[in-house]
């Protein structure tokens, strides 16, 4: 198993829950599924990274997809990461500025965007 | 010399597999397993990068990943790449090339770097949209081997057209020579 991939609804949130390695390999069926639910009528999605092992900048580029694509559509990405290790890449890159990163998936489905 | 040498074909699916190799081989070459992680966020984005230029240039030459044991522990990756088109997206501007500009309000609003139309132009299913993802990652991609790799230099490759990424870590197992 190198990414799996689920949906669940939490309140208003579509909740994609990402688990294993978010590589070159893997980011396409990430991709997918995100224009998938964008396509479906999600609006208001969090992406719950709290499973990942791993994220590259393919991966990084794909989230980086999703939020455009849903801002294009006045929707609103937002991402649950608390590891540590998945926080550096996002600092290192510059992207804790550009998305909104919660500690769990309740603060993420309650709280005003960051 | 090298200890262990990994030759791959350009496909997505082994670059997993040579970063496996990679800290295996660090472990053993007494490496901090504190540096792990970052060796193997650097190994993968190397090798996705050879793999990406030699998709690019249609090219079936094999990536090469040379692990070296000793004072250091020494990873190079070799791609086979015209070395013009190589050396466009291995040295680039490092200065933080997706950090919200000063003043700027909409911070994720330029991050295609000017290349490609605005986001809205396209239907969710254009093959635009990947490759305008695929031009993020290569910006990540950069940031994030400068970021995380002290030693790290790009330069042609020794032999043959392309070029190599040559990283390395203090490999803790020698006392002597070991850089802070």
């Amino acid at each position: 198993m190198e990414l799996s991939v689920s949906t669940r609804a939490v309140a208003s949130y579509t909740v994609l829950e990402v688990a294993g390695e978010i590589d070159v390999y893997t980011a396409p069926q990430l991709r997918e599924r995100l224009i998938a639910l964008v396509e479906g009528g999600a609006r208001y999605v969090v992406v719950d990274l709290s499973g990942v092992e791993f994220l590259d900048s393919t991966g990084l580029g794909v989230l980086v997809g999703a939020l455009k694509r849903l801002r294009g559509v006045n929707g609103e990405l937002r991402l649950v990461c608390a590891h540590e290790r998945l926080l550096k890449i996002f600092r290192i890159t510059g992207l804790d500025r550009v998305f909104a990163l919660y500690d769990t998936v309740a603060t993420a489905t309650a709280g005003s965007a960051g | 010399m090298p200890t262990v040498r990994l030759s791959f074909t350009a496909a997505p699916a082994h670059v997993r597999t040579a970063r496996l190799v990679g800290v295996a081989v660090a472990r053993r070459a007494g490496v901090s397993p504190d540096l792990f992680d970052e060796i193997r966020l650097a190994i993968g984005e190397a090798c996705s990068r050879a793999v990406a230029l030699h998709r690019q240039h249609g090219l079936s030459d094999l990536v090469d990943v040379a692990l070296t044991d000793g004072e250091t522990f020494t990873v190079r990756v070799t791609d086979r790449a015209p070395i013009e088109a190589a050396l466009g997206p291995a040295v680039p501007d490092l200065a933080d090339p997706v950090a919200p500009r000063p003043g700027e309000d909409r911070p994720g609003s330029d991050l295609w770097d000017g290349t490609s139309r605005p986001v809205d132009d396209r239907t969710p299913t254009d093959p635009q949209v990947e490759e305008a993802e695929e031009a993020v990652a290569v910006g990540m991609r950069l940031a994030l081997l400068a970021g995380l790799v002290d030693q790290i230099t790009v330069r042609p490759a020794e032999s043959g057209p392309g070029t190599e990424v040559v990283m390395s870590w203090p490999a803790a197992g020698r006392v002597n020579g070991v850089p802070g």
